[in-house]
This record gives structure tokens, C-alpha cells and sequence, in this order.
């Protein structure tokens, strides 16, 4: 062997180590600010199911010259985990991120993670729902997200399955059923006697977010965000109504392919939606059976069922740029916009008077006005303060204590017991 | 060492200079570098890998372990506190039996059909032997998320086809997420189709390093092929065979996509936790509750211990037993 071999050798080594190790140095550090007042070439949007800004983002490239990336992520379950990496480690975090209702709940007591907009973007408190636009804030007073799309319910149902079984199949008279909730359960029972025994609702879950969203008290938290799940009259109210509801219930777990199945196979004739759920129901029931589905009002008056923000991080390189985006994305005409396109209910008050808004109809649903339905709810929805840990409350602790009554596995004292006792782990915080 | 200077050839490819004896000095050192130093170059990478995503992660969660931790907020020590806490906390104990449940469900059947097979295939008059080979090492391939939404399926309430066939039996539909032994089952059969090949094949390399002349002897003394399997086969079968224990043990204590994917990503595994697993709860206390991180890293330290409790457990038990 020649040394020239050999001390090629020696320096290929070399070589590999100290990329190794500079590779790994270079995780180390890179947020080197940029210089006041430099122009950003590029933005990056989070967002997590379809918030229909497509459009609206080209636009805003060609207004401004800046370009802008949206990623999107499919589910919030999936959306979630990614976002608090990037929280957890400083890094990846988009210059906009869009926030849903349990998420900012859960980001407000470390609520320094967010840039506060109050001096970045204009005053916009008197243009938005009201309650909307306090939520968006943390306890500190920072505001953290300007305020986008509400979840206003109604009730989605299948108009063959309700004439087969000798129900009316006209919204208004469908609507006028259930003026209350003992009215929905009565229909229920009557679908199914006239179905030969087939189920009504798909899960008693779907029922407890209806009720308790109404608006008829605080949740899981009192206003001091202490922890009153077991004593709650809302809580106990919704879970009264939803355990009462067992009998009509197909027992398919949201999301589960029971229930995404469930659409298509018709194995229930009523869920609960949401605006942002219209899209969902005609995905999972196929275009076969388009124009089957009609939309009419929730029992007991409008309720918000989810909705989001839009946030800035505070690790975010251009924060008042990301503002001003975030402000450009939630104005009037982009919510009209951003409706017509996927469907995210407006939050903002001259949207919802807006005529393109308001005279929409939505073909799926035997062309129901959905931009009435919708948009008359919204002006009925009664602020509702969720605490911290809402979100980890509601779906690790109450609904799988209803699921395991309506399932069998524990009786109605059981089951009670095991959501009191999770509510309490589950909501510390 | 046997390379001195005086034993070394001068490079042929090095033109002839006038500074001839300092450039073989400056040779002579980077020889005896390359021949000290080099190996440690060459294994370096591993290290450093191994440093940065195995050594410096466990290090970390042990030291995440004795805190408060909030995953994007404060965090303050507190000792063993999460440690002792682990003792008193039911779902703890419950994602344990669970994870031995399925452990015991899965491994148990699993390695006595991987035995099977590989006898099987160790037979001298199989034809096709490659091909056998090859297909039952197949399921191993596929991603284990694709096995875990496709068994998902077939283990479905309303339109699964195990439920179906039951039917046609005249047996009521069974709600496999339901309760404990439907998902044990369910979640252990998952485990099972993807697994049994590959330890098949680990057993199988196993029989065939074995001395063929042991059997020819053992033949010629009237030993038929069952008494040679246990005589012969099986204890000298007995490292391998440790080997698959152990790794079975180290795959089973933190099972985790096919519990997860059964539940349809729900992390409680079942209304009631009736399929959690250790690895999920710890997800769920480490990264799903962002407050309780420092808890999830207890559980994972816990998880380590487990692993190295029962696999020390099982390697014993193998080895006394095939003595």
C-alpha cells in the first residue's frame, strides 16, 4: 500500500468526521434576525382541514410581491402534535398558524409563545362577533389570533330515509319536529318504529357536543378556569340529553370508519353540522347520494360547535408582515371568499351581512340556503367560555364515559363516575 | 508496530524533489496517525449518531423525568416525585396488564407457528424451498400502518368482515373494540400475520446451522423425525431461539401503531383503555397532554426497566428450559 493511498484514506475519514460532526453543529444555531423594515420573500400558513385561502393567497402575492406557502394538514389530530414541536423546540413553526377553539385554549396559558397583534394590525375589536373576538385574547391581555371561522350547528338529514319511514322530508317542517330536545328524541323513536327498528343519530357523543355548545352555562371550567366538570348543570344537562338519546343511536364513534361508512350505507338518518361538517358529510356519503341530504335547524336554538383564529408565533422572522397577512386573510371579503370555497362560517360581522354570503345555497344539500341557516345561527350563539384543558376534557374524559354507556360496557352511575374522576387528570393543567 | 520507517516503501508516484527527507518524515508521522487514529475514524460515525439520536434522548427524558415539565412553558424539578407517582396511578397498571396481554397473546402462539414453519421449511424434500422462503417473509414487508388499517377493517362492528362470517354462523356480531379479549385478539392477530415469518426465518437459519450429520447419526440409531426434532433440533436451537424471545419481548413491551391505528387514533386505546398500551400512555402523558411531559418520560424510563426486567426474565426461562 502507498502512503498516497493511505493518507487519502486518512483525509477521507477526516472528511466524513467533521461533517458528521459539523452537520450536527449546524442544528445548533440559525435564527439570525433579519434587519428592521427588510421586506419578507416569503410567508408560510398552517392550516389544518380546508380553510379555502387558495385564492386568496394569490392574490395577496400579487398584491404585495411576497410569496406565500400554504401548508396544509388534513386533520387537526394531526395537525396538533406538529405544531407543539415546533412550540416545544423554538423551530418550523409557520409565520401564520391557524388555531381551532381547544388548541388556543390549551396554547393561552403559555400565551408568550404568540406575538401579541394589538400592535401589529389595526383595531378590529368592533368589526368582529364579539365574544369571537374576546376569545382570541389570553389571560394576559395579548391578543393571539384574529378571529376566522365559527362552527355554527343545524341538523344534516337524509330526506329518503325520513320519507320511508314517514317522517316529513321539507326542512321547515323538519325543523318544526324537534322545536326542543325531547321533540328530536320523539322523531327519533318515530324513525326508527317506521324504519323497522334502524337507528337515528350516529352517537350520543354527537348529541353532548350539540347541547353543550347551546351556551347554557360554563363547561368543564367556571370563569376562573377552576375545574367544575363533576358539578357543572351544563355538563350534567348535556349528558343527560345525550344518554337519554342511546336508544335512537347507531353507536358509530366519530371519525371511526363505523361512522364515515355509516354515511353512505345510511345506517343513521341525522347527525349534527356544523357549517365545516357539511363538507365532511357529502365527502363520506359519495355523489350517489347527492341531494339526499337536506339541512334544518338544531333543537333548542343556534349553538358553536369549533372555529378558528389565526395566530402568529412568536418565533415567527416577520412578525408584523405574518400580521398583516393574518388581518388581510380574516377581513370581510376573504371570509365571504373563503366561504364559497370550503365552506368556514364568517366571523365577521359585515361578511355576514354580505349578499353573496347570505344568498348562497349549497347544491349537495337539495340546495339548502346555507348561508341563512348558517348565517341566522350565528347571530343566536351564546358565548361560551372554555377553560384551558377543554378539548382534553371533552374527548378523553366525557366522550369515552358516554361511549362506554352506550356501548354497554357501564351503566349510567358507572359511567358518570368514570368521566368525574378522568375530568379531574385530564383538566389539570 | 511493524510499520517503522525503514520498512515503509517510498512512494512510487512521488516525483523526485529536492526536499525529499522532510516530505518522508512528514509521511512517516501521517502513517503512524492513519495506523492509530484511522479505526477510530472509520467507527466514528456510528458513535455519533448513536450520541446524537440514542444516548443523548435517554439522557434528556432522564432528566425530564425528575421535572415538572410543561412541553412549551415552565418546567421545575422535583425529584423522583413522577417515579413514585407511577406506583398509585391506575392507568399505569392498566397499560401494563394490557401490554403483557397482548404480549403473552401474540408472542406465545406466534413463536410455536414460527417453530413450526421453520421445521417445515427445513425439511430436505420441500420443493419450491426459496419460494416458501420468500412468501412468508412477505407480510413483514408491508407497512405496518397499511396492516394495521386493513385489519382494522376486517375486525369492523357493522360491515367487517370477521363480524360477516360470524353471521353466517349464526354468532352475533362482536364489538372486537369493545372489550378486553376481542381487542386483545384483534390487536394481537396484526402482530402475529406481520411477525411470524420473520422470526420463521431467524429460526430457520438458525436449524440450518445445525450439523446435518447429527441427524444422519441419529437416523441411523432409528430416532424418527419427531424425536430428532426434540433431541436434536431444539436444544441446538436454543440461542436463536433466545434471540427471538428477546426480540420479541423488546417489540411487544412497546407496541404502539397497532393499538393506535385500532382505535382509529384514539390514544385512550378503547372507552374504557381496554387495549392502552404502555407506549401510548406514554404518549398520551408525554406529548398529547403538553403538561405532563415530564411524567411521559418517567413512563418511558419505566418502559425501559420493564424491557430489560422481562427480557433478563425470558432469557433465563429459555435457557432453562431447553436444557
Amino acid at each position: 500500500m502507498s502512503v498516497t493511498t493511505r493518507r487519502t484514506r486518512l483525509a477521507a475519514a477526516a472528511l466524513a468526521a467533521i461533517t458528521a460532526i459539523g452537520g450536527l453543529a449546524a442544528c445548533g444555531n440559525d435564527d439570525d434576525k433579519p434587519a428592521a423594515g427588510e421586506k419578507p420573500a416569503k410567508l408560510v400558513v398552517d392550516t389544518f382541514g380546508e380553510f379555502g385561502y387558495e385564492d386568496l393567497v394569490k392574490q395577496y402575492e400579487k398584491d404585495t410581491g411576497i410569496k406565500v406557502e400554504l401548508r396544509k394538514t388534513a386533520q387537526l389530530a394531526e395537525y396538533r402534535p406538529k405544531l407543539v414541536r415546533y412550540l416545544a423546540t423554538g423551530k418550523g413553526a409557520a409565520d401564520v398558524t391557524a388555531l381551532e377553539e381547544g388548541i388556543l385554549n390549551e396554547f393561552k396559558p403559555n400565551a408568550r409563545n404568540w406575538a401579541d397583534l394589538n400592535p401589529l394590525v389595526a383595531d378590529h375589536s368592533k368589526e368582529y362577533l364579539p365574544w369571537k373576538w374576546e376569545l382570541g385574547k389570553a389571560p394576559d391581555g395579548r391578543l393571539i389570533g384574529l378571529p376566522t371561522d365559527v362552527g355554527s350547528l343545524a341538523v344534516c338529514y337524509r330526506k329518503d330515509l325520513f320519507q320511508a319511514a314517514g317522517l316529513p322530508t321539507e326542512r321547515d317542517q323538519v325543523s318544526a319536529l324537534w322545536p326542543d330536545w325531547k321533540g328530536f328524541h320523539d322523531a327519533g323513536l318515530k324513525y326508527k318504529q317506521g324504519s323497522g327498528g334502524k337507528a337515528f343519530i350516529d352517537s350520543i357523543t354527537a348529541v353532548s357536543n350539540g347541547v353543550m355548545f347551546q351556551g347554557n352555562g360554563d363547561l368543564f371550567y367556571d370563569k376562573e378556569d377552576n375545574i367544575i366538570a363533576d358539578t357543572s348543570p351544563a355538563v350534567k344537562n348535556a349528558w343527560d340529553t345525550a344518554t337519554s338519546m342511546a336508544d335512537i343511536s347507531a353507536k358509530a364513534q366519530t371519525w371511526s370508519p363505523e361512522w364515515s361508512g355509516g354515511f353512505k350505507q345510511g345506517t343513521f338518518a341525522a347527525t349534527f353540522c356544523p357549517s365545516w361538517m357539511l363538507g365532511i358529510v357529502s365527502e363520506n356519503s359519495g355523489a350517489a347520494n347527492k341531494g339526499k341530504w337536506d339541512v334544518a335547524s338544531v333543537p333548542g336554538g343556534g349553538g358553536n360547535w369549533g372555529g378558528s383564529w389565526l395566530a402568529v408565533p412568536a418565533q415567527s422572522k416577520y412578525p408584523k408582515e405574518a400580521a398583516k397577512l393574518a388581518e388581510y386573510l380574516t377581513n370581510a371579503k376573504s371570509q365571504v371568499e373563503a366561504f364559497k370555497a370550503k365552506g368556514p362560517l364568517p366571523t365577521n360581522l359585515e361578511a355576514l351581512k354580505n349578499e353573496a354570503f347570505i344568498g348562497y345555497t349549497n347544491e349537495y344539500f337539495s340546495n339548502a340556503p346555507t348561508g341563512k341557516i348558517f348565517g341566522e345561527s350565528v347571530a343566536k350563539i351564546q358565548p361560551t367560555h372554555l377553560g384551558p384543558k377543554h378539548q382534553a376534557v371533552k374527548e378523553n374524559a366525557l366522550e369515552p364515559a358516554l361511549r362506554a354507556f352506550e356501548s354497554g360496557q357501564a351503566d349510567k352511575a358507572k359511567a358518570w363516575e368514570q368521566f368525574t374522576k378522568d375530568a379531574k387528570t385530564q383538566g389539570a393543567f | 508496530m511493524s510499520l517503522s520507517a525503514t520498512t515503509a516503501p517510498p512512494s512510487p508516484a512521488a516525483p523526485p524533489s529536492p526536499d525529499l527527507p522532510s516530505r518522508q518524515r512528514r509521511g512517516r508521522l501521517l502513517n503512524h496517525l492513519d495506523v492509530k487514529y484511522s479505526p477510530y475514524l472509520y467507527i466514528a460515525p456510528f458513535f455519533l449518531i448513536f450520541g446524537a439520536f440514542g444516548l443523548y434522548p435517554m439522557v434528556r427524558t432522564a432528566w425530564m423525568s425528575l421535572h415538572d415539565w410543561d412541553m412549551i412553558g415552565e418546567h421545575s424539578f422535583i425529584g423522583f416525585d413522577n417515579y413514585t407517582r407511577l406506583f398509585s396511578d391506575e392507568y399505569f397498571w392498566n397499560a401494563l396488564v394490557n401490554t403483557f396481554g397482548i404480549f403473552a397473546l401474540s408472542t406465545i402462539p406466534q413463536l410455536l407457528l414460527a417453530l413450526f414453519l421453520a421445521n417445515l421449511l427445513n425439511r430436505t424434500f420441500l420443493r419450491a424451498k426459496t419460494f416458501f422462503r420468500m412468501a412468508i417473509f412477505m407480510p413483514n414487508v408491508v407497512s405496518v400502518a397499511a396492516v394495521a388499517i386493513v385489519f382494522g377493517m376486517l375486525f369492523q362492528r357493522e360491515f367487517g368482515l370477521f363480524n360477516w362470517l360470524l353471521g353466517l354462523v349464526g354468532v352475533d356480531p362482536v364489538d372486537w373494540d369493545g372489550q378486553r379479549w376481542s381487542s386483545w385478539f384483534a390487536i394481537s392477530s396484526m402482530v402475529n400475520w406481520r411477525w411470524t415469518g420473520y422470526n420463521t426465518l431467524i429460526l430457520l437459519a438458525g436449524m440450518q446451522a445445525i450439523p446435518k450429520d447429527l441427524y444422519e447419526a441419529a437416523e441411523i440409531d432409528g430416532a424418527g423425525p419427531w424425536r430428532q426434532f426434540w433431541q436434536i433440533t431444539l436444544p441446538m436451537l436454543k440461542p436463536t431461539f433466545t434471540f427471538v424471545v428477546i426480540l420479541s419481548t423488546i417489540g411487544g413491551m412497546q407496541l404502539f401503531t397497532e393499538p393506535l391505528l385500532f382505535a382509529n387514533g384514539n390514544i385512550l386505546g378503547g372507552s374504557q383503555r381496554e387495549f392502552q398500551t404502555l407506549a401510548m400512555y406514554m404518549y398520551e402523558m408525554g406529548i398529547s397532554n403538553l403538561n405532563t411531559a415530564g411524567y411521559g418520560a418517567a413512563v418511558a424510563w419505566a418502559i425501559f426497566m420493564i424491557i430489560v426486567v422481562v427480557s433478563l426474565f425470558n432469557f433465563l426461562l429459555v435457557r432453562r428450559s431447553a436444557k
